[in-house]
């Protein structure tokens, strides 16, 4: 004890008046080199979004020049005749996306709602893990659950019925219309609904926990119901949180790739828009197609495909930003 | 992800290439997916009795098209014949290794394997939703005394683009006057929206074995390993064959070869062929910039020709005839160095 002394009465203090000892500068070099990296580290992942960009349109450059912007409101794609339009796999991708959040959303505030203010102690440990492992399920595994398992229970049980009900009723028979495999946009909606629920409702439940436990019972002092707390108190504090799990989920709905493949059908078409109708994303067809496009004109609309996605994917995500702008500045104006 | 393989398959093949100038005897060859069991199997065999390694990348026939053009492997491989003026633009040359036959599959109650009976014709508007039900005239004229239901017929067909699909396509093209005027034939097509379309030939496989009252058409050898019911086609001699070896083989022999290996051998005369099918083949340059790779690559070939029958019969495929092996060694004459000296070895 008394030998380690001296060497500690060696070391910097703070002097009397409080200000910060004078800074040891050993390696003088090394904050420069740390700075250094950091910037290297940010601008690099700028250049590399450059670079994705510039590659795409780069490699969609013969389509582009070839269809123009006529490429997103045409439908035909026939490597054949090497005609290309992108509409059907845009609608595609957009359509079955927009399935997943419809049935994700509410499913997912349900979960975080009831792992916060509902669940028994002992359950939300369990619960919140398991939740939290569904989202670490490769995709490919969804994909072949749905089609090996749940297009056929979906063709059987939900599109049999609904066809022999309302087969002949003008708009439904046609929503309800197509061959009878179950595969096609609603089950490509749902299989990735499954697949972001856990993603949503993970950081839901996180950003609900945030919530200030004073406010929550301030709350529930004044008699307010558990949905009064939750709609009125929780889900005002965390709305920027919860668009922004809705909107990471919506990333992952419209990027996916291999489960959406397995189930979709993988058909270009758009003249039947049942919902059992075999159709393709913009990712299915990227998978499908693009090992054995030759060069020329088959390959750039691919590219011209690809650039179209990280275009809605830019879009959804700016009109994200400007939504969380416009929340917050309501906040502002509100207290 | 597909992306990612693709990429890191083009990279380990672009690795691969160059340490294999240092070494001279491991090969290496990338493309079509169809024959990539046997030519792991030949490669696996020809390690063991030689102790060269030949190295196989199943990436797609396109892939490996593009990739033999640029050189960034010893072969390629296609499903599809490239055209002897597009063989002679790319300075290549190519060559048929097995054969094998696509086969039509259909799932529809109470049909045995091989019971039902369609001609090209009938199969093509069935495709382009012409036919939309089992019991049609057109197909119960073909088959009487079989029952067949009164429901609606789902075409399913590849989803990626594929050498299968190619001749398929090849195929109802060349009997369907409709069917080649509307869509044609490629590796993808624009198919009619009547259907579904699954990934690869079990994907195919396995809508048409889960929802009933559909057909589909896969490779020979995966109808044959998953026991799918199959359907007899009329070929061009005008007879009912069923698909097997003999008919395949019955196919290729019908063939002229002599004139061009462009052969699709798709509606071949022979009175017991099968009329869908097809060779798959071996993409070479005719100018070798690395001829001691080219030399072991056609090694490699020899050995498998001379070999190699057995192995391919096992996993359902059909060896080329003697005639057209000895033809293929002939073509190797043009396989060259840069001096104009022959690479295969004598």
């Amino acid at each position: 004890m008394a030998a380690t002394l001296p060497a500690e009465q060696t070391l910097p203090r703070a002097k009397d008046d409080g200000s910060p000892p004078k800074r040891r500068l050993n390696a003088p070099w090394g904050d420069t080199l740390f700075s250094f990296l950091a910037h290297a580290a940010a601008w690099l992942t700028l250049a590399i979004l450059a670079g994705i960009i510039g590659s795409l349109i780069y490699g969609a450059s013969p389509a582009i020049k070839e269809f123009g912007l006529g490429f997103l409101w045409h439908s035909e794609w026939d490597p054949v005749q090497d005609h290309y339009g992108g509409l059907a796999m845009i609608y595609g991708t957009v359509a079955t996306s927009f399935i997943a959040l419809l049935i994700a959303v509410p499913v997912s505030f349900g979960i975080a709602l009831f792992l916060t203010e509902m669940s028994p102690a002992w359950l939300k440990r369990p619960l919140g893990v398991a939740i939290e492992l569904l989202a670490a399920v490769p995709s490919i595994v969804y994909g072949m659950w749905g089609l090996m398992v749940f297009g056929p229970i979906l063709a059987t049980w939900v599109q049999a019925p609904l066809q022999s009900a309302f087969g002949n009723v003008p708009v439904l028979g046609t929503l309800f219309s197509g061959p009878p495999v179950g595969m096609g946009i609603l089950c490509a909606g749902i299989i990735l609904a499954i697949m972001i629920i856990p993603f949503i409702a993970a950081v839901m439940r996180d950003v609900f926990e945030v919530t200030p436990p004073m406010l929550k019972e301030s709350a529930y002092g004044l008699g307010a119901t558990t949905w009064e707390v939750v709609y009125k108190v929780v889900l005002p504090f965390t709305k920027t949180g919860v668009v922004g799990g809705i909107m990471l989920g919506l990333g992952r709905a419209l990027g996916e790739t291999m489960a959406v493949t397995f189930v979709i059908g993988n058909q270009s078409q758009l003249s039947q828009l049942s919902l059992f109708q075999a159709a393709n994303s913009i990712t299915s067809v990227l998978a499908n197609e693009f090992a054995e496009a030759g060069d020329g004109l088959h390959r750039a609309a691919l590219m011209y495909l690809a650039l179209v996605l990280f275009v809605i994917t830019f879009i959804v995500l700016s009109f994200a930003k400007v939504l969380l702008m416009r929340l917050k500045r309501g906040e502002g104006a509100r207290t | 992800m597909i992306f990612n393989l693709r990429l890191v398959s083009a990279a380990a093949a672009l690795c691969l290439s160059a340490f294999a100038a240092h070494a001279a005897d491991s090969v290496t060859g990338a493309g079509a997916s169809f024959p990539a069991p046997i030519y792991s199997k030949w490669a696996e065999a020809y390690n063991k009795a030689t102790g060269n390694q030949i190295n196989y990348q199943s990436v797609g026939s396109g892939a490996g098209i593009k990739q033999i053009k640029e050189k960034t492997v010893d072969f390629g491989a296609s499903d599809m014949p490239l055209k002897d003026e597009d063989l002679t633009a790319a300075g290549l040359v190519q060559f048929p290794t097995v054969i094998g036959g696509v086969v039509p599959v259909i799932h529809v109650e109470g049909v045995k394997p091989g019971q039902l009976k369609l001609t090209g014709s009938v199969l093509a508007d069935i495709y382009l939703g012409k036919i939309t039900k089992w019991n049609d005239a057109a197909i119960t004229s073909l088959n009487p005394g079989v029952k067949l239901p009164d429901a609606v017929i789902t075409p399913v067909h590849r989803a990626d683009g594929s050498g299968t699909s190619f001749i398929f396509t090849n195929y109802l093209s060349k009997v369907n006057a409709d069917w080649k005027a509307k869509i044609g034939e490629g590796t993808a097509v624009n198919w009619p929206s009547n259907g579904i379309a699954g990934k690869g030939n079990e994907g195919v496989a396995q809508s048409v074995t889960r929802a009933p009252n559909t057909i589909g058409y896969v490779e020979y050898a995966y109808a044959k390993q998953s026991k799918m019911d199959y359907v007899s086609l009329k070929n061009a001699a005008g007879n009912f064959v069923q698909p097997d070896d003999l008919t395949f083989q019955a196919a290729a022999a019908g063939a002229d070869w002599n004139k061009s290996f462009y052969q699709v051998l798709t509606e071949q005369a022979g009175k017991d062929a099968w009329p869908i099918s097809g060779a798959t083949f071996i993409l070479m340059h005719t100018t070798q910039d690395k001829p001691a790779q080219a030399t072991a690559a056609l090694k490699f070939f020899d050995w498998a020709y001379a070999n190699g029958d057995k192995a391919a019969n096992e996993l359902d495929y059909v060896a080329l005839p003697d005639g057209l092996k000895a033809l293929i060694h002939t073509k190797w004459a043009g396989i060259k160095d840069a001096s104009g000296k022959t690479v295969a070895a004598k």
